[in-house]
């Protein structure tokens, strides 16, 4: 089996020779394939959204994507979730040696065709390979330029109390789907990533009655929303029987100790909008594949304050709290 | 999903709680102690205190394995993670209890081969698939855990496996109920008594508690509804001044208890004095493995270091887990002790009490 | 510390089951059972099921719970 070693990634023949047999064969675009120190890319006039995110995840091949799906994903959401349309985005890879060809090649082909899904281009892109145990397989770093929309007013300053907050789907897929795939646990499950760009659904809704979007990553839905009430300044409140969630999410969460609302995102956005347009945007995400499953799940308390508050299933009411630590799973 | 969905109905809660609220309106101030550290979750993550009167008062006691779980205990894990060719297995809960100097997270960050398994049989079948390695299980846990590892440990007694071993810190959980029933400090009306270790031990442990020591005992399940309902039966039988053991969780707890489970342990496991974070010494409250299963004994097959256990400066785990002082009421509490940096296991354990305080009350 | 939900057992094979509660699925230990039959719901620890669920008893619960006032 063909591996990766130190010489791909030394500037020499073979780094000249994988980079345009794997690279540039696949992501082909006018840009990169200049193959000049950098990309010239056109700014059209518009305000410009600037992002970067690096991809470290374990195990690099997971139900519903991999780490090179992922790291185009994650950047094109942060871009679409900032109410910019993403263009551009570099890829660097840093390699351990000793690392599959054919993994990198299936990595590849994912970044390929997550782009062209998207509609973005990698204009630059590195690729270093260090030695064994310097790096856990495959690091990736993409960053991306996207256009802002001209309707667009992304800002937590425009939140105000009342406003409603929704979310694009079910939560925790992600993040139940990683840890299942480590293959510790040996729990059986379809259980799926929800990895996805998100940038034709929120092109799809963006307008000025949207006032706030986020990507709930790492650390899910509980601390996104935390981030968000502890920058605006009012307590949120959150209904607990609104919230969706996969049965077989649920029933993992159950068994390990573990609640969906602290599981990792990647396909979903949550949304702080008028409480006169919640219910049009609501059904306008819905009729988006990437949104069936959005609902309203809350709102923006009147009361000032920086915590975010559950309405829990029996009626009792809670604080929720950001992620601290590693949710990790119990068995007390 | 079924037989949660249902002990959650939020009708039925609210039924409970007015119930709770009329019994217990006349009946002074009440303290329940909640002995289970999954009970303290259920508490704190359906927010049932406040579903109840201001009167009725519940507290966390010592049911949290990890937060009972001596310092010392943890100093030998980590001495014994540094050993050539071993593999430490731990349930998750044990990853971030805080050492004398460090915690088998922060071993493990170091490159030590500490593993989080789900089940003991994981740690079993890792040491038939390795056996170059010497596979160490750290035995947490109480009643309802302990047969598992009493299990696993039958089965490599039976398969003759040379690489499987267990460091055990099981303890049985009625020592330390009676020891809080007798300290004059400790003012308990009613305890709400663990599911599970229940569904192993049977009712007949905890009648001495109630009637030696005149505490109404209550067997509850997990669900909202079941601990409201533990509750409720609690505030009636204080109401009447009555004190016996009862079982609300009767679908899964037999009074008999699992004779299967318990003739295991009794096989694999002696009980023995041991040491409790926080309590002190208990007599006959911990388990370690028996002559005939002393070759799986981890701490009889290895030649440990010289491990040094420092004091707990300033932490008053020991007199919130008897339910004495309330997290608040420790100096250390929010300041140097929070769940990012724990100074003692009642913090870093997701359900010991100062945790479950920090994250659902401040 | 007994964190454990009800699972179904969906076949049986010597000493273990396959459990499942919401679509996920694993091996369990079923040493601690007595009779332990395909449909059954169990209290599964840990990776062991440590005791049937009372279908009956269950039932019976419910019914009390509902006529609390």
């Amino acid at each position: 089996m063909k591996k990766i070693t130190l010489s791909h990634g030394s500037g020499g023949r073979l780094m000249h020779e994988l980079i345009k047999g794997l690279f540039i064969k696949n992501l082909d675009n006018p840009y990169l394939n200049k193959l000049g120190d950098s990309a010239l890319i056109h700014a059209k006039n518009k305000d410009l959204a600037y992002t970067t995110d690096s991809f470290v995840i374990s195990p690099i091949f997971f139900p519903g994507g991999d780490i090179g799906k992922l790291s185009v994903c994650g950047t094109v959401n942060d871009l679409c979730v900032s109410g910019a349309n993403p263009r551009y985005l570099s890829c660097g890879m840093i390699v351990e040696e000793g690392f599959d060809y054919s993994d990198l090649e299936r990595i590849t082909l994912s970044i390929k065709q997550t782009c062209k899904k998207a509609g973005v281009y990698v204009v630059a892109g590195d690729f270093k390979v260090v030695e064994k145990g310097a790096a856990d397989r495959i690091f990736i770093n993409t960053s991306g330029i996207g256009e802002l929309y001209d309707n667009a007013r992304i800002s937590s300053s425009r939140i105000r109390p009342g406003d409603k907050v929704i979310i694009s789907g079910t939560i925790g897929d992600h993040g139940a789907a990683v840890l299942l795939a480590r293959e510790e646990l040996k729990f059986k499950s379809r259980i799926s990533s929800d990895c996805a760009c998100l940038n034709d659904l929120v092109s799809s809704i963006i307008s000025s009655d949207v006032k706030f979007m986020r990507d709930p990553t790492r650390g899910g839905l509980a601390t996104t929303l935390n981030e968000i009430a502890q920058e605006i300044g009012y307590n949120i409140g959150i209904d607990e029987k609104t919230l969706p969630v996969k049965e077989s999410v649920m029933a993992l969460c159950e068994i390990l100790g573990l609640e969906p609302l602290y599981m990792a995102n990647e396909g979903k956005v949550v949304l702080v909008v008028s409480s006169k347009s919640a219910s049009r945007i609501l059904s306008r995400i819905k009729k988006h594949d990437l949104g069936r499953g959005a609902r309203i799940i809350g709102e923006i308390d009147r009361e000032k304050g920086k915590k975010v508050y559950l309405k829990t299933k029996i009626g009792s009411s809670r604080i929720l709290d950001m992620l601290i630590g590693e949710h990790l799973p119990r068995i007390c | 999903m079924k037989y949660i969905d249902e002990f959650r109905d939020n009708k039925i809660a609210n039924n409970i709680s007015r119930a709770i609220f009329d019994k217990a309106r006349n009946l002074g101030p009440i303290n329940l102690m909640e002995v289970c550290g999954t009970h303290t979750m259920s508490i704190c993550k359906f927010g049932i205190r406040g579903m109840l009167p201001e009167n009725i008062n519940l507290i966390s006691g010592p049911g949290c394995p990890v937060c009972v779980t001596p310092k010392s205990y943890l100093d030998k894990a980590i001495a014994i993670s540094t050993l050539p060719d071993v593999v430490l297995t731990t349930f998750g809960d044990m990853m971030r209890v805080p050492g004398s100097r460090s915690s088998l997270e922060k071993e493990k960050s170091c490159g030590r081969s500490i593993k989080v398994v789900y089940s003991v049989l994981d740690a079993v079948e890792m040491a038939e698939k390795n056996s170059d390695k010497k596979i160490v299980f750290l035995g947490i846990g109480f009643e309802t855990t302990s047969p598992t590892v009493a299990a696993s440990l039958a089965y490599a007694k039976k398969k003759n496996l040379k690489n499987f071993f267990v460091y055990s810190g099981h303890k049985i959980i009625p020592p330390a109920m009676e020891i809080l029933a007798k300290d004059p400090a400790v003012a308990i009306d009613g305890f709400l008594c663990p599911a599970h270790v229940s569904a192993i031990i049977g009712t007949g442990p905890y009648k001495i508690i109630a009637g030696k020591y005149r505490i109404p005992c209550v067997i509850a399940g997990f669900e909202p509804l079941d601990v409201l309902q533990g509750i409720l039966m609690l505030i009636e039988q204080i109401g009447s001044n009555s004190s016996y053991v009862e079982n609300q969780y009767k679908r899964v707890v037999k009074s008999s208890g699992n004779k299967k489970a318990t003739a295991l342990l009794d096989k694999v496991f002696s009980v023995e004095d041991s040491e409790w974070r926080g309590i002190g010494r208990l007599a006959k409250s911990g388990l370690r493995l028996s002559r005939d299963y002393s070759r799986f004994d981890a701490l009889k097959a290895f030649s440990l270091p010289e491990v040094k256990t420092t004091p707990d400066k300033g932490c008053r785990c020991g007199s919130v887990l008897k339910g004495i002082k309330t997290p608040i009421e420790c100096k250390l509490f929010s300041k140097k002790c929070t769940p990012q940096d724990p100074q003692g296991a009642c913090m870093v354990s997701s359900e010991g009490a100062c945790a479950a305080y920090h994250r659902y009350r401040r | 510390m007994c964190l454990a939900i009800p699972m179904k057992i969906e076949r049986i094979e010597g000493d273990r089951a396959l459990v499942s509660a919401g679509n996920i699925k694993r091996m369990a230990g079923i040493n601690f059972l007595s009779n332990p039959k395909i449909g059954e719901y169990v209290i599964v620890h840990a990776g062991f099921a440590i005791e049937k669920i009372d279908p009956k008893k269950a039932k019976e619960t419910l019914r009390l719970l509902e006529e609390i006032q």
